[in-house]
């Protein structure tokens, strides 16, 4: 008889290299590493405003250059572009490339890159488990619950599909042209469907090793990019494969990563680098103030768009110890979501996945986090939305923390359209997940500053060329977009992964075969034996 | 024989003060460090790789800075997050009374509780932590009071579990412990309540709040002695949700100090805590109290019913009997050691020696209630049906009681319970396995030779077995020769068969050929062209030896792994050759 050869094989689901999604075939167990929501797509739609807005609704129909204007109630044109005037949708990982309900594990490294969970889930007859550790399963809920509460509170009758169609999409503009795989697009999940997705989810701590059938282990590890993210080793007796996902070396309030454990790895999949390699976070947050306080001085607001956990916390932090010195301890900062209050609460009591610094002040113990003294000052204030409590308390000028980064959805669509037309108010760009230009296109003309001060503490080029020395794996598999410079700037080749030997590329839709020289297989000796 | 030693230096048929040494494959760990001192000289501190409080109660963790500061154990110590931080400060609190009131010389420095908690190292729940190459632990959720855990001892196969103080049934603030099927060689359990079978919960508990109900409804004063950390949180949330179910407006007052900082723990380590108050902490921090007032010494006096649950349940010096009101019942939630106030109180003594040698009449009523967060009979019966341990060691209860458990336990789990007292050792023989690997190729060759491999039926495999570095690798002969830079050796049997042939020697080796090719039809047999004649790897040679040309020598050889082919061979060949039919 002879022996088929078992194959490690990896299938790439997502072509979004810090959104990754990718199947792991090893040892006859499929793991899925993570699985990430491709958001970018929302760009393309026109924002959701809370309050009806006569701008929006008077924008012009786009018609074909012949004049043929069957399109114009799906797509609108503004400033020159062009924008689908529909509910907003996602693009999600590739499903057909493999039978999902094959999977027998997801693995989660990060509350980012989870937000597909539903769709995959709830939608293709997985019926495996999921693991991810606590504080990012509570995060990544906050994370979809603010979602799906910015869809849903904003109902929109139209959902466009005409433009999908194949034939009708080769006619549109630049982007709408070369979006892909339009026709997978999905709206936004229902809460029904998130609570039944974590539901799925088993609670992991560092370091605990899970067995998979008794044939693969898996391990999450401390990756230092966000509260309870995590990097995966997945092994067996005598292969060892690591998935680095989301990590970051500096100092922010996560505990430190962990790369020790990192090391003898026959194969190293590696993503979610810096998505701005060219930009220092420290740097980011030193402009950030300076840009924050000379618009409030001059009597102008500041709008942050942004995500309901992460960052935030470090802004906040870095806001607690600089307003008094620039005398701005009188400016109110508004943080509106709906999970707001959620948020900063359960930053406050994960006190193990913290960094040392902010461990050692629970145990006094203090609130990790300064901006439970913010709170208390009433110099931070948190609201639902901007309907409620937030109209009656509202002060300018003042700096309104809120959601969602894409401009898409949310109640920065309001700030958005309240202070877009002076240019006394700032908008302030710190997410780095989608680009601010094509953010900002469908409110354009706009009088209000723009700053962009993108702070993404993931790994760069040189922290990543550093570790792979470090824990000198055998092999490193990436995402094609690591492996050269970045397309504006063809001449930057320290910006591409460098090791020997080279890594695999990856796109989305592509099966890998990993290099694995097996060479022993476990066995275990009865102590009869040996004694002899 | 590999074997586990374990000796309990505290909490041998003993409650309170654990204190208990594991020595597992060479390798000493200290599981608990109770405030205890007698016996932690004789520990030999030297050996201790590791040691490991399962939670912050003093009589777990009270004698953990003399073990490292004064006796000198300069290891890592390991316990939760929740437990680190609490510590501290129960430690300082100790050496207060026991210096400060108490007058003790030779007790620990604040200065000495610090260094000693600089050797903690914080471990997660479920975390593998790596000790050295050989050594982990690993901890799970053990209810009892907030951080608390049950640790794993591993080496290799071979495996301890200390379960510390445990609760097998959720309460108001924690969850329940909880293990998986992780088989240890021995499963070392707390049996404070070795023989009690408790009731419902909610029977307890509304017979509780009747009980305080009535006496404050009668205008009286409730005294709860409530000892330990923990319990008084439990304590309040009850006596706070039945207030505010009630719309009562008695007050209640807590002793400030201790419980009041705990409270802020608990309020930022609530993931440690139970379902219901992880899940709506957002909304209402359950530890956040509206009913419950911080204690002043000016109320003791006040007029009209109040509710005092305080801080010193069995302590002899109960400064809580400093105020000696016309207090109308005591409600003692939980196990009083002997010889305490809350024994004697409870065992009906009416009269009490207090310091000073006053004595004090008691006058009011009073009332046992179990409130303990202990496993009970059924709850300790329960956590060995999960764990599946080989054989079970009794700590941390009375002797009496352990003695009926322990039968109980030998009877349905079939296995061997022991119960050592102080000081005295068990020693479990354990067989672990050796793990090693076997050669991919040389499996592969295996495989190749036909059949399929069967589970239930044992099967022979050629192979070397290279130990190197304790590292046991089963390879092929030809890889270990290579590896090991060895020339290999043949050994080869010969054996000289005499036939009575006249005829020449080609003809004496064909007709060997013939006859074995038609005896031998399964094998190859083959006539040379050198006139010698091979079966497999067997060679014949046919000669004649000068003396006697009516006899005919042939010279058989092979190989030892052909053995059986060849002795086989060599006496068909002894028979004779049938006639020729010439």
């Amino acid at each position: 008889m002879k022996i088929k050869k078992i194959l490690s094989l990896s299938y790439c689901l997502s072509g979004h290299p810090t959104l990754p999604c990718n199947v792991l075939k090893f040892k006859s167990t499929t793991i899925m590493l993570d699985c990430g929501l491709d958001m970018t797509s929302t760009l393309n739609f026109l924002p959701l405003p809370l309050v009806q807005s006569p701008r929006l609704s008077s924008l012009p129909g786009w018609s074909l250059k012949d004049g043929n204007a069957f399109l114009d109630k799906e797509l609108k044109e503004c400033s020159g572009h062009v924008f689908v005037d529909s509910v907003p949708e996602f693009c999600l990982p590739e499903t057909e490339l493999i039978d999902l309900s094959t999977v027998d594990v997801i693995l989660i490294s990060n509350y980012h890159c989870m937000m597909a969970l539903p769709y995959i889930t709830e939608h293709t007859g997985f019926t495996g488990t999921v693991y991810a550790t606590e504080p990012t399963v509570q995060i990544g809920r906050l994370l979809m619950e603010e979602l799906v509460n910015f869809i849903e509170r904003v109902p929109k009758a139209q959902s466009a599909s005409l433009w999908k169609n194949k034939d009708v999409q080769r006619l549109l503009p630049s982007p709408l042209k070369d979006a892909v795989e339009v026709s997978t697009w999905r709206r936004c999940y229902t809460m029904q469907e998130v609570n039944s997705a974590l539901s799925k989810i088993q609670l992991v701590g560092y370091s605990q090793k899970i067995e998979l059938f008794g044939a693969v282990q898996v391990t999450p590890l401390s990756s230092g990019y966000a509260l309870g993210s995590s990097n995966w080793i997945i092994q067996s007796h005598y292969e060892k494969v690591s998935y680095v996902s989301g990590s970051s070396l500096l100092t922010t309030h996560p505990q430190p990563m962990d790369q020790a454990s990192l090391k003898n790895s026959d194969v190293l999949v590696l993503t979610g680098l810096t998505q701005i390699p060219t930009a220092n976070p420290d740097g980011m947050v030193g402009e950030f103030c300076s840009n924050l306080a000379l618009t409030v001085r001059n009597g102008g607001n500041v709008l942050v768009p942004c995500y309901p956990s992460g960052v935030i916390y470090d802004l906040l932090e870095c806001l607690y110890q600089y307003i008094d010195s620039a005398g701005l301890s009188s400016v109110p900062l508004y943080f509106i979501s709906p999970v707001a209050n959620s948020s900063l609460e359960f930053s406050q009591i994960f006190a193990e996945w913290l960094c040392h610094n902010k461990q050692s002040k629970v145990y006094l113990p203090e609130p990790p986090f300064p901006h439970a003294e913010l709170i208390q000052t009433n110099k931070l204030k948190h609201y639902p939305s901007i309907h409620g409590d937030f109209s009656n308390d509202f002060r300018q000028p003042c700096v309104v923390f809120t959601g969602h980064p894409s401009l898409r959805f949310g109640d920065v669509v309001h700030f958005m359209e309240l202070w877009g037309k002076s240019s006394l108010n700032t908008v302030i760009f710190t997410e780095p997940d989608f680009s601010y230009l094509e953010a900002l296109a469908p409110y354009q003309p706009l009088a209000m500053k723009c700053i962009y001060c993108p702070i993404d503490t993931r790994l760069n080029f040189i922290q990543v060329s550093k570790l792979l020395k470090e824990v000198q794996p055998l092999h490193v598999v990436c995402p094609e977009q690591y492996t050269q410079p970045p397309p504006a700037q063809p001449h930057r080749t320290d910006l591409a992964i460098d090791c020997q030997p080279p890594a695999t590329s990856y796109r989305r839709a592509e099966v890998l075969t990993l290099p694995f020289k097996r060479r022993y297989e476990k066995i275990e000796i009865m102590p009869e034996t040996v004694m002899m | 024989m590999p074997e586990i030693r374990v000796t309990p230096l505290g909490a041998g048929q003993d409650v309170g003060r654990s204190c208990i040494l594991v020595s597992i494959a060479g390798k000493n760990v200290m599981l608990d460090c109770g405030m205890h001192m007698g016996f932690s000289d004789d520990g030999g501190p030297g050996l201790t790789c590791a040691a490991s409080p399962s939670h912050f109660h003093l009589d777990h963790c009270g004698a953990l800075p003399y073990f490292s500061e004064m006796v000198g154990y300069d290891g890592p110590i390991y316990m939760t997050h929740p437990t680190q931080a609490i510590c501290p400060i129960l430690l300082e609190d100790y050496r207060k009374i026991a210096v400060d009131k108490k007058g003790e010389a030779n007790f620990f420095t604040s200065q000495m509780i610090k260094d000693c908690m600089k050797k903690v190292v914080a471990v997660h729940l479920h975390q593998t932590v790596q000790v050295d190459d050989e050594l982990e632990i690993k901890a799970y959720y053990a209810g009892h009071v907030l951080g608390a855990a049950m640790f794993q001892i591993k080496v290799g196969s071979e495996s301890v579990v200390y379960t510390g103080d445990y609760n097998m049934t959720p309460d108001r603030h924690l969850g329940a412990a909880w293990i998986d099927k992780c088989r240890p060689n021995l499963l070392i359990t707390e049996s404070t309540y070795a023989t009690t079978i408790r009731d419902s919960k909610r029977c307890r508990e509304r017979d509780f709040l009747k009980k305080v109900h009535e006496t404050v409804e009668r205008g009286g004063k409730v005294l709860i002695p409530v000892f330990a950390l923990g319990r008084a949180q439990e304590l309040c949330i009850l006596l706070e949700t039945f207030w505010e179910r009630m719309n009562l407006k008695v007050p209640i007052y807590f002793s400030t100090g201790l419980t009041e900082k705990a409270n802020h723990y608990y309020k930022l380590f609530i993931t440690w805590t139970n379902q219901k108050i992880r899940k709506t902490f957002v909304q209402r921090n359950m530890f956040e109290f509206k009913h419950i007032k911080a204690f002043d010494r000016a109320f003791a006096d006040n007029p009209g019913p109040m509710v005092r649950p305080c801080g010193d349940r069995c302590c002899p010096r109960a400064p809580s009997f400093h105020i000696r009101g016309a207090w109308e019942g005591v409600i003692m939630p939980g196990y009083c050691v002997q010889g305490t106030v809350g024994h004697k109180i409870l065992s009906g003594q009416r009269k009490l020696e207090m310091e000073g040698r006053q004595v004090l009449e008691v006058k009011m009523q009073v009332e046992y209630m179990s409130f303990s967060a202990h496993a009970d009979a059924k709850g300790i019966m329960q956590l060995v049906g999960q764990a599946e341990p080989e054989s079970v060691l009794l700590v941390h209860g009375e002797a009496k009681k352990m003695e009926f458990l322990k039968q109980k336990i030998e009877q349905e789990f079939r296995v061997n319970c022991y119960m050592p007292a102080n000081g005295e050792t068990v020693v479990l023989p354990t067989s672990p396995s050796i793990p090693g690997g076997i050669s991919l190729g040389l499996l592969k060759r295996e495989m190749a030779q036909g059949l399929l491999p069967e589970a239930k039926r044992p099967r022979l495999l050629h192979g070397t077995l290279i130990m190197k570095d304790s590292n046991f690798r089963l390879v092929s002969s030809e890889q270990a020769l290579k590896e090991l830079g060895l020339a290999e050796h043949q050994l080869r049997f010969t054996c000289r068969v005499h036939l009575h042939d006249t005829r020449k020697e080609q003809e004496t080796a064909m007709r060997v050929y013939s006859h074995l090719k038609s005896v031998l039809k399964d094998h190859c047999v083959q006539h040379l062209p050198d006139g010698s004649v091979t079966v497999e790897s067997i060679l014949i040679q046919a000669a004649a030896p000068s003396e006697d040309p009516a006899t005919k020598v042939l010279l058989v050889s092979w190989t030892y792994q052909d053995e059986e082919l060849g002795s086989y061979l060599t006496s068909l060949l002894k028979k004779g050759l049938p006639q020729a039919p010439s």
